[in-house]
């Protein structure tokens, strides 16, 4: 074990900064489906002048008497959003704006004026505006945990309710739900999430630990229940990386760290989320692409025999190039590409379908003029519109839609006609 | 006021003019939060560039900020096309730039003189001593920056109005939407580096916000609402400074409280959006049409005679409202000379007889109307009962005109 980790202290912080990550995660998820992400900021920022209300009227530094003077003025944030929102023409991200700004700017003041006071000392309240997580002491850790027991446990018990507010608040009300009072709720516990917060990572970062875990547990999953322990779970791997980080390198800040570390847990999950990553998303763009080019090949090459009526005959690279609109070195990868699978085979620079590749190339071929045709028929486009959505369609088209329209064309007589190969073909007529 | 005090006041309100002339147009387009975001994301740009070039000379952290800006915006606009939902686009972009900044502040300035509270809450009492010949350097510097957004904003005042208030169509008349858009979100990145050195990153945002939503809840006018608006900040930043004096505290939060109280008046009292003005202008109507229809009421019953007696009792079954609203209202139509009243007795005087034959023929002229218009009989008080205390002597005559002067109405009562 490092010789840091030794430290009674640091190990106070670590667990301070974990349960911190984990509330701020669990309860991330709501604000974010709620689309409250930067209500959480505006909270933040305006808990600022409460604590130091709390400070100047007890002049105590005590995490209780803190937690009260946040909540009000939390509470009173929220309270003027939405009073500025419903009667008034103002926005509500001007409304949010107004709210962080002015209680922010106010905290300030009372700030100066407590450090202008003989008290001044025992304030310590600017650590608030950044925190300074190395000051946590067991007392506040004690705190932490309790408000970050009270936030799961309130998430676990109106887990359901939560979900209806974030995903339907309509049917919600409809099944007799007070929204009012929900959204109250999951606004008093982003408070509370708040308070739990200050100390560690302070007012003006704190939203980052509402909204980054949650924002990079939403890229791995489509179900609440799993996005709210993964946001629960980078919200501590974050805190967890940043206390580290800051104990080795002694002269970083531990909240900014959190947040970058949390950031930095959001860019791998950008990058590498299972459907919704960039990587997935370029690969199924590669995937798809790829399909495109290999039917687009083999439709080429049938209709070049088509034309001429000599199904066994190779056909000069050069107009294949010419008929497909791209470069002759693309067309020939693409074939040899082929060629790997047993579709195509070639003599110089001769290319032509083997028996299996005509195979291929007639379903592709087949696929595209039924939609040719249900288009023209169905899609009241003008034929020379069609062939370019025809492209579109034909290679996101799945199969058992395929076999529906099939079935409506041959009912209405429109099944396109063929000219029969030389090939003896398997399943002709599908 | 000495002349440090002045200087103080005169850069607080240029960066307050500069901010609110921007801060308009992301109030009417829905940016405000990503202003927020770009006056919070500049602070790697400063910090890099001071690092780089050592000094505090202004170009290189304008550039700075300018780039920082424009990737803020950037990676906000990447981020939501990506899938990530716009609100935590925003919400991760600014926190994780603003903490790379937090992070590289804390660990190089130590060394090289750039004090982490300096660029958060700015020091604007600093202002004065720090000077280029005659002038303070942050007067020059933000001047500057006034200047710019002034010229900028002038010369494409139409594509900025026109992208504020409907971008399809300013897209559809061919005006890069786009490219404005990131402009503004340029102006507002090198904006803030001046705005950083005197009110602070975190109160950047106050003055690029607060103004702008005041000065849009007085006018419905876009020039007047960026001329209220740098007033109403420059107003904000000469309050602050007296406040900060008063009561010894940080000027920039001071000016942030005082565009706040500045914003919580026009909230309420703005003479067309205000909320007391509006609950003003609604009870003073409820009065009006609750004495409208008492003299209704006992004109109908004296109609063809001398005015009948009532009694206060009658008067509520007879008009369906709350006992204690009508008898007050009774007493201010006594007051007015309406009402009569011997003992526990009402009745309409000469002058509430000629009133309410008035009101009367108002509302039947406008049944009138609506028989015309070809609602049944039975359908036509109730909506002429709304309407007959809004209608006004000249929309009288016109709607009378338009009914060709009837002697009675549908009802067969007759019109005088």
């Amino acid at each position: 074990m490092p010789h840091w980790m030794m430290e009674r202290n640091v190990q106070w912080v670590l667990a301070g900064c974990v349960l911190l990550g984990i509330s701020s995660g669990v309860l991330g998820s709501f604000a974010l489906l709620r689309r409250r992400s930067l209500m959480g900021d505006a909270l933040a920022h305006a808990a600022l002048p409460g604590v130091c209300a709390a400070f100047l009227l007890t002049g105590t530094r005590s995490l209780g008497f803190f937690l009260v003077g946040a909540t009000v003025a939390g509470l009173l944030g929220a309270f003027c959003i939405q009073a500025v929102t419903r009667h008034s023409r103002i926005k509500e991200d001007t409304a949010l704006g107004l709210v962080l700004s002015v209680f922010f700017g106010f905290g300030i003041v009372l700030m100066t004026i407590i450090q202008h006071s003989p008290k001044a000392n025992q304030a310590g309240l600017d650590k608030f505006i950044f925190g300074q997580a190395a000051s946590l002491i067991e007392a506040d850790v004690r705190a932490m945990a309790v408000c970050a027991a009270l936030i799961c446990v309130a998430a676990g018990l109106l887990f359901k309710e939560f979900k209806l507010l974030c995903f339907d608040s309509g049917f919600a009300r409809g099944i007799g739900y007070s929204t009012m009072w929900l959204d109250g709720l999951l606004l008093l516990l982003i408070v509370l999430a708040v308070v739990v917060g200050l100390q560690a990572v302070g007012v003006v970062l704190m939203a980052a630990m509402l909204i980054t875990p949650a924002a990079a547990a939403r890229l791995w999953t489509d179900r609440l229940d799993r996005m709210v322990w993964l946001a629960g779970a980078f919200g501590a791997a974050a805190g967890a990386l940043g206390t580290v980080l800051s104990a080795v390198e002694l002269r970083m800040p531990t909240g900014p760290l959190i947040v970058l570390s949390a950031t930095a847990v959001f860019v791998v999950s950008l990058f590498l989320a299972p459907r919704r990553g960039l990587v997935a998303r370029a690969l199924r763009l590669i995937q798809l692409r790829a399909r495109v080019a290999r039917e687009h090949a083999l439709r080429h090459l049938y209709e070049l025999a088509e034309a001429s009526g000599r199904w066994e005959e190779r056909v000069p690279l050069q107009e294949l190039a010419a008929v497909w609109g791209e470069p002759v070195a693309v067309v020939r990868r693409q074939l040899t590409r082929l060629e790997q699978d047993g579709l195509t085979w070639h003599s110089g620079e001769h290319w032509g379908l083997s028996a299996s590749g005509l195979q291929s190339a007639y379903e592709v071929v087949r696929n595209h003029r039924l939609w040719e045709m249900f288009l023209m028929h169905e899609g009241q486009l003008g034929a020379d519109h069609v062939d370019r959505d025809a492209d579109l369609i034909e290679h996101l088209l799945p199969p058992v839609i395929v076999r529906e329209l099939e079935r409506l064309l041959r009912v209405h007589g429109r099944e396109p006609e063929l000219p029969p190969s030389v090939h003896p073909l398997a399943g002709t007529g599908g | 006021m000495d002349s440090a005090a002045v200087w103080i006041v005169i850069t607080g309100a240029l960066v307050a003019a500069s901010c609110a002339l921007l801060g308009c147009f992301l109030v009417l387009r829905r940016l405000a939060m990503l202003g927020d975001a770009i006056s919070h994301a500049v602070l790697p740009g400063i910090v890099i560039a001071f690092l780089m070039t050592s000094s505090t000379t202004s170009l290189p952290m304008v550039l700075g900020a300018a780039a920082l800006g424009l990737l803020t915006a950037f990676l906000v606009e990447t981020l939501s096309r990506g899938g990530v939902q716009g609100d935590a686009a925003i919400g991760v972009t600014f926190t994780s730039l603003f903490a790379f900044g937090v992070v590289l502040v804390s660990r190089y300035a130590a060394q090289k003189d750039l004090d982490l509270d300096c660029v958060l809450y700015g020091e604007i009492a600093y202002v004065p001593f720090d000077t280029i010949g005659p002038l303070p350097r942050a007067v020059v510097v933000n001047a500057v920056l006034l200047a710019l957004n002034v010229i900028v904003v002038g010369l494409l005042y139409k594509e900025f109005k026109l992208c504020a208030f409907d971008p399809g169509m300013a897209a559809a008349v061919g005006i890069p939407v786009a490219a404005i858009h990131y402009l503004l979100m340029a102006l507002v990145s090198v904006t803030t580096v001046g705005a950083f050195e005197s009110v602070g990153a975190i109160l950047v945002v106050a003055m690029l916000i607060v103004p702008s939503a005041t000065a849009y809840l007085l006018t419905d006018r876009l020039g007047m609402m960026l001329a209220l608006a740098a007033g109403l900040g420059a107003a904000a930043s000469l309050g602050g400074y007296l406040m900060a004096r008063w009561l010894g505290c940080s000027i920039a939060g001071a000016m942030a409280t005082v565009s706040g109280l500045c914003f919580t008046v026009a909230f309420l009292f703005s003479p067309s959006h205000g909320v007391f003005t509006r609950l003003v202008a609604y009870q003073r109507l409820r009065r009006v049409v609750l004495e409208e229809d008492i003299l209704l009421w006992a004109g109908r019953r004296s109609e063809g005679g001398e005015p009948a007696p009532f009694g206060i009792r009658e008067l509520v079954r007879g008009i369906e409202r709350l006992p204690n609203e009508v008898t007050l209202t009774a007493g201010r139509l006594l007051h007015t000379g309406l009402l009569a009243r011997t003992g526990e007795e009402y009745r309409l005087t000469r002058l509430g007889v000629a009133r309410a034959i008035e009101l009367l023929r108002r509302h039947r002229i406008y049944e009138s109307y609506l028989g015309e218009l070809g609602y049944p009989v039975d359908h036509i008080h109730a909506p002429a009962d709304r309407v007959e205390h809004h209608l006004t002597p000249t929309l009288t005559a016109a709607v009378d005109e338009a009914v060709h002067h009837p002697e009675t109405d549908p009802q067969g009562k007759r019109i005088r």
